[in-house]
């Protein structure tokens, strides 16, 4: 399915819409507050963006340290370059473990290398401990949302999925009822899992800790336990020191939900020592590149300081109308139509980066101030330079920028369009036109005044 | 007279007021003149290039740059009635001619002597209507001029000197409309559901009046209201401030 189509079925489902509105307005509202009642967030923000870009500017120093003080802490350090070698690398750790279950903490970077699937194939049982990914687990769907992975799903069709799914469901249809239910289905196969992986909010260089930040404590419950821990994250998860978190998590809290901080924050340094009551034996770090320096040396740096807040998402006018699912990446929204084409090649997501009007609001909202319509732009040169862009609209805005090279020329050519609209939609408004039925057919059309401007002006109107 | 005291200014109608509502450009025309410039509207001037700029043609978006330059340049201020097409001159132009050794400096000359009309109006001159309109409007802040331009309260402050003109708060007022310029067409079915809502919350204000300061903002918006059978009338703001709020409305005939 292309992406128009996947937008047109979005569009037509009034179910989609409630529940993307429900989350996402939430969210935007929540979000308003906290800024306004943060003492100067702008500063905050530019905060954040420099840390980011500090840290992407001297990456591979910071790489460097961050291995040294994971190792030393008794953490294993992997390193890889691809998507594929990513998985090969968990899928390898799994085995020599011997283990049979491995029980997931929500990981958006997971998603992106298609670690479910490398699992899968591998043979390995995994259950999804965060409670929308478990509800995705069951639908047997793709995130919708880089923080409400099931923000698609209405409460109704949670509560069917569980039903169907789990031994002794909920007796009532009250949130606390449902919520009961999933506890009792995955608690116990959480504490028997063999292997916890989770993602990371954060790395921090200077002491090597792994960050991660669940509302549930699904992450602690599911790491833990388990003999071994394997952490998948992307190279650009880098900050300088604890203090730098620390800033970046006030920025993650407040953009993504509105609240100050997560409800759990937890900092993983190594496997469990000696002296520790519990905590894994063995701990591995699987940095991910896929890609992203290759971002950073083709004019997509800036999209690196992206802490997958989701704030651009809430915000934007074409995600609240079709939803995640639409863009056909891991990552929906503004982020994503920057990040799945450099993931996923332009060619098939040629359409992301042009669904967007440009409205510039997400860009307003991003704790990171990143450009993204900036980064959109990009894309699209790329995509009239690569020759990707339909014919239609190449001629259509050749034939235009040629005649507006030409002064004179131009007014003859609106001289023209002026008359022929006149014929044929007469006075006031048209409810159709031909070469306009992408306007009309959904808004009617003024006809333009009988001269143009300049051609009034020319003779001698001035007010 | 110097300069500052009666401004030379290039008015810069954009190539949608000049096809399809060059009453605009005469209100703005109108309004310059009342706040004590001096105004012609320079015959080279034809589109800014936004279309090609956000298509991805570089080459094209170059090329308008340079001709619309060479069309505005030599006046102390240029004026544009659109936040868009006067922030494609702003924010785009010198990053387009950047690397052009011959253009940067000219690029960057017309940046900083280009204004959105509602700004130049308010924060250049200092100016004031003196006009009636007896209506209830709501003001749609156009994404371009509110987020590339800093356009908020400007034209606020304008309105407010209307005689009888009771601005009513609008929903969303901050919110894109969906327009877009060509993802309106490339996209029509998700433009239409974002202008759907804009004419929802629109209608729910109550307002006899739509008012912002992009005309294709306004032709997305008042097309909808018009195809829904709303009675809500759209201007750009700039025609209330020349006193051209009695007339034909967009997509009235007059
Ligand atoms: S691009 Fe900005 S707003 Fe969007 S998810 Fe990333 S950090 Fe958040």
């Amino acid at each position: 399915m292309s992406f128009i189509d996947r937008a047109a079925a979005a569009l037509a489902d009034p179910v989609l819409k409630t529940a993307v509105e429900r989350t996402a307005g939430t969210a935007e509202a929540n979000r308003a507050v906290a800024v306004e009642a943060f003492p100067d967030f702008a500063a905050a923000r530019a905060r954040a963006a420099a840390i980011k870009d500090h840290v992407i500017a001297n990456l591979g120093e910071y790489l460097e340290r961050f291995e040294a003080n994971a190792v030393a802490a008794g953490a294993r350090v992997h390193w890889a370059g691809t998507a594929d070698e990513a998985c090969a690398i968990v899928v390898d750790i799994c085995r020599a473990a011997g283990a049979k279950t491995v029980a997931r903490s929500k990981s958006m970077l997971g998603e992106e290398i298609g670690l479910p699937h490398a699992l899968a194939e591998a043979g390995i049982e995994r259950i999804e401990t965060d409670l929308a990914e478990h509800i995705i687990q069951l639908a047997d769907e793709p995130p919708s949302h880089i923080v409400w992975p099931a923000m698609h799903k209405t409460r109704d069709q949670v509560s069917a999925l569980f039903r169907r799914h789990h031994a002794s469901p909920h007796e009532d249809e009250s949130i606390a009822a449902m919520a009961e239910s999933a506890r009792r289905h995955l608690r116990e196969r959480m504490l028997g899992a063999d292997i916890g992986i989770s993602g990371a909010n954060f790395l921090v260089a200077d002491t090597g800790a792994v960050c991660t930040v669940t509302n549930e404590g699904n992450a602690e419950l599911s790491l833990v336990p388990p003999r071994v821990h394997i952490v998948t994250a992307g190279i650009e998860k880098l900050v300088p020191s604890m203090g730098h978190a620390v800033h970046m998590l006030r920025m993650l809290a407040r953009s993504a939900t509105g609240a100050a901080l997560t409800q759990y924050t937890t900092f993983y340094s190594g496997p469990k020592r000696a002296d520790d009551a519990d905590g894994p034996e063995e701990m591995h770090i699987v940095l991910v590149d896929n890609g992203r320096t290759a971002m950073r040396e083709e004019g997509l740096a800036e999209m690196l300081r992206c802490i997958r807040c989701g704030a651009c998402m809430n915000h934007c006018v074409v995600f609240r109308q079709i939803g995640g699912h639409a863009y056909g990446g891991t990552y929906p929204g503004p982020m994503g139509a920057v990040l799945t084409p450099a993931l996923s090649g332009l060619a098939a997501n040629r359409d992301l980066p042009q669904a967007c009007t440009l409205n510039g609001k997400c860009q307003e909202v991003c704790p990171v101030a990143i450009p993204l319509p900036t980064l959109l732009r990009g894309w699209r040169e790329r995509s009239w330079r690569e020759g990707l862009e339909p014919v239609t609209t190449r001629w259509g805005v050749r034939v235009w920028a040629c005649l507006a090279k030409r002064p004179r020329l131009y007014r003859f050519a609106t001289s023209a369009a002026i008359l022929g609209m006149r014929l044929w939609g007469g006075g006031g408004w048209s409810r159709s036109l031909p070469l306009a039925g992408g306007w009309t057919r959904h808004r009617d059309m003024p006809a333009p005044e009988a001269a143009s401007f300049m051609a009034q002006y020319a003779r001698g109107r001035r007010r | 007279m110097t300069p500052a005291s009666s401004p030379r200014v290039a008015l810069f109608v954009t190539c949608l007021v000049d096809l399809i509502r060059p009453r605009i450009g005469f209100a703005a025309l109108r309004a310059l003149e009342a706040a004590g410039c001096e105004v012609v509207a320079p015959e080279g001037q034809t589109c800014c290039g936004q279309p090609a700029l956000n298509s991805g043609d570089r080459d094209s978006a170059v090329a308008l740059a340079k001709s619309t330059i060479a069309a505005l340049e030599g006046h102390d201020h240029v004026v544009v009635p659109s936040g868009s097409c006067a922030a494609t001159i702003r924010e785009h132009y010198p990053e387009l001619l950047a690397d052009d050794p011959d253009w940067r400096e000219r690029a960057v000359g017309l940046a900083e002597r280009t204004w959105e009309v509602l700004a130049y109006l308010d924060e250049v001159r200092g100016w004031r209507p003196d006009t009636v309109c007896a209506a209830t409007a709501v003001y749609h802040d156009s994404c371009s001029g509110l987020r590339e331009l800093g356009i908020k309260t400007q034209p606020r402050r304008l309105l407010a000197g209307v005689d009888g003109l009771a601005l009513v708060p609008l929903a969303g007022e901050e919110t894109c409309c969906g327009f877009g310029g060509t993802f309106c067409v490339k996209y029509p079915a998700i433009s239409n559901a974002i202008v759907e809502e804009k004419a929802d919350a629109i209608e729910a204000s109550g307002a006899e009046l739509l008012l912002a300061g992009d005309l294709g903002c306004l032709m997305n918006m008042a097309g909808k209201l018009h195809r829904r059978g709303s009675k809500v009338r759209a201007f750009h703001a700039v025609e209330l401030l020349a006193g051209m709020g009695d007339g034909s409305a967009i997509g009235e005939e007059g």
